[in-house]
């Protein structure tokens, strides 16, 4: 098997690390975006209010029942048109991936309070506790418990879903590694490195989150 | 201090209050006793508007409950409540469960709540359990904390709800005490219960619900002696056997 090459990921990595960067951003901004949003949904999707809970269950829905690569075109190619003007595609990507992760994030926090059994609302309210207080010192504390290895997982899930972003032509590293196959002909060494740099750091949360896991239990 | 007219509650189809009217007076223990579902639980947590009432008024210390104007958590700070599944918080030690509505409602500083926490825990005989977590607490230990927890607010009525329901025979009377050592001490007590001997012990009167009604709202002594309904005649000789 001499014809490896495996100096072609050497030789290509400054490129290939902005792909990494690119994918990193989007997890980031997926993330933090989508779980304030996400929780925005839940207290709507939780509310006794069929005005606040209808919208926030029928926003859900659609976005869960479409797939991410549908959102990523739509935001690309309908939003210049309804403001006027590109806005660029690591814009419309970021935008994509936020109101995507937002309607996943908000049943995984939407679960995680309805987990709490609602004697602990009734104990801090009968104490004279505020609605806001009993959510932030009483409920969202044990539910965040219950939703962390839920929450981490969707971090894994982002992540493997941020390589979908070459449809609308961003370059992150699943795609930045097509392009280096392409160009030198060395797809077995690059498609080898893709693999083993998701398995390691998909692997490596996923133990997190069954280390987080075990430790409830004990 | 607690004064009920003619309180109405439906959840859906079901009638759980049918007009009920009752009154605690300041320093008076009562009793609520009743078959399961006769619906104790719905009359005192509507006392405290957890349960909002269809219909009627009460007024608790001169303010209306049911009033939407009303500020109720400032009128909930003001009325204890201990509930038959202790409903502790989990994440929190005894005393940070103690300390918390005092620090987050009455804005008493972190140091004072935690004196004042100490001394209540001490009260319920718990003065060595300040940093256990409610898991690492027996049922008892848990029920006497969370009295401790409503006792930390300085309230001027305190709400039980089946306190004992919930532990294992032998913890039973480490709660009881408790009850009966504040009821001594002249709280305003609103106790639904089964406990027939803690209400010949300390109550003032009892109130015997069945079916959404309140059917004897009578003395103790004339409860216990010749209860007027055969519902609540009925109901005694059962409880009693035991």
């Amino acid at each position: 098997m001499s014809s490896f090459d495996w100096d072609v990921i050497a030789r290509s990595w400054p490129f290939l690390a902005e792909g990494m960067a690119l994918s990193a951003l989007l997890v980031a901004v997926a993330t933090a975006g989508g779980l304030v949003l996400g929780f925005g949904l839940a207290l709507m999707r939780l509310s006794s209010r069929p005005l606040l809970a209808a919208p926030a269950a029928g926003y859900v829905t659609l976005i869960r029942s479409v797939p991410l690569v549908l959102v990523l075109f739509w935001f690309y190619f309908l939003v210049p048109l309804a403001i006027g003007r590109p806005i660029g595609s690591l814009v419309s990507a970021l935008i994509a991936f936020v109101l995507f992760e937002a309607a996943f994030y908000c049943e995984i926090i939407r679960a995680g309070i309805g987990s709490v059994r609602a004697g602990q609302t009734e104990a801090a309210l009968a104490t004279g506790m505020r609605r806001g207080q009993t959510l932030r010192l009483i409920v969202m504390p044990q539910a965040l418990r219950a939703m962390t290895p839920l929450l981490l997982n969707q971090i894994i899930i982002v992540f493997q879903d941020t390589s979908l972003v070459y449809v609308v032509a961003l370059r992150d590293f699943m795609t930045a590694a097509s392009v280096v196959a392409a160009r030198d002909g060395r797809p077995t060494e690059m498609y080898t490195l893709v693999a083993v740099v998701y398995l390691a750091i998909c692997f490596s949360l996923s133990q997190a989150v069954d280390r987080y896991r075990k430790e409830r239990l004990r | 201090m607690i004064v009920i007219t003619d309180v109405h509650k439906r959840y859906g189809a079901t009638q759980v209050l049918r007009g009920c009217s009752a009154t605690v007076k300041q320093g008076e223990v009562v009793v609520v006793c009743g078959p399961s579902g006769s619906g104790k639980s719905t009359l005192i947590k509507c006392v405290n508007g957890l349960v909002a009432f269809d219909q009627g008024t009460i007024m608790v210390d001169g303010v209306s409950v049911g009033d939407k104007r009303t500020d109720l958590p400032a009128l909930r700070a003001r009325i204890g409540m201990v509930f038959q599944s202790f409903e502790l918080y989990p994440h929190m030690t005894a005393l940070q469960n103690v300390s918390l509505a005092q620090i987050h409602v009455l804005k008493r500083s972190r140091a004072e709540a935690d004196s004042r926490s100490e001394q209540l825990l001490a009260r319920v005989g718990l003065s060595g359990k300040l940093s256990d977590r409610p898991g690492q607490l027996s049922g008892g230990q848990q029920q006497r904390v969370s009295i401790a927890r409503a006792l930390a607010m300085d309230p001027m009525a305190m709400l039980f709800d089946e306190p004992t329901s919930a532990l294992d025979p032998e913890m039973i009377n480490e709660v009881l005490e408790v009850m009966q050592a504040l009821a001594l001490d002249g709280m305003t007590m609103m106790v639904v219960t089964h406990e027939m001997g803690f209400a010949q012990r300390v109550a003032d009167r009892v109130l015997f619900m069945d079916n959404g009604e309140i059917l004897e709202d009578t003395p103790k002594a004339q409860f216990f002696s010749g209860a007027s309904t055969d519902r609540a005649r009925q109901f005694l000789a059962k409880v009693l056997s035991h």
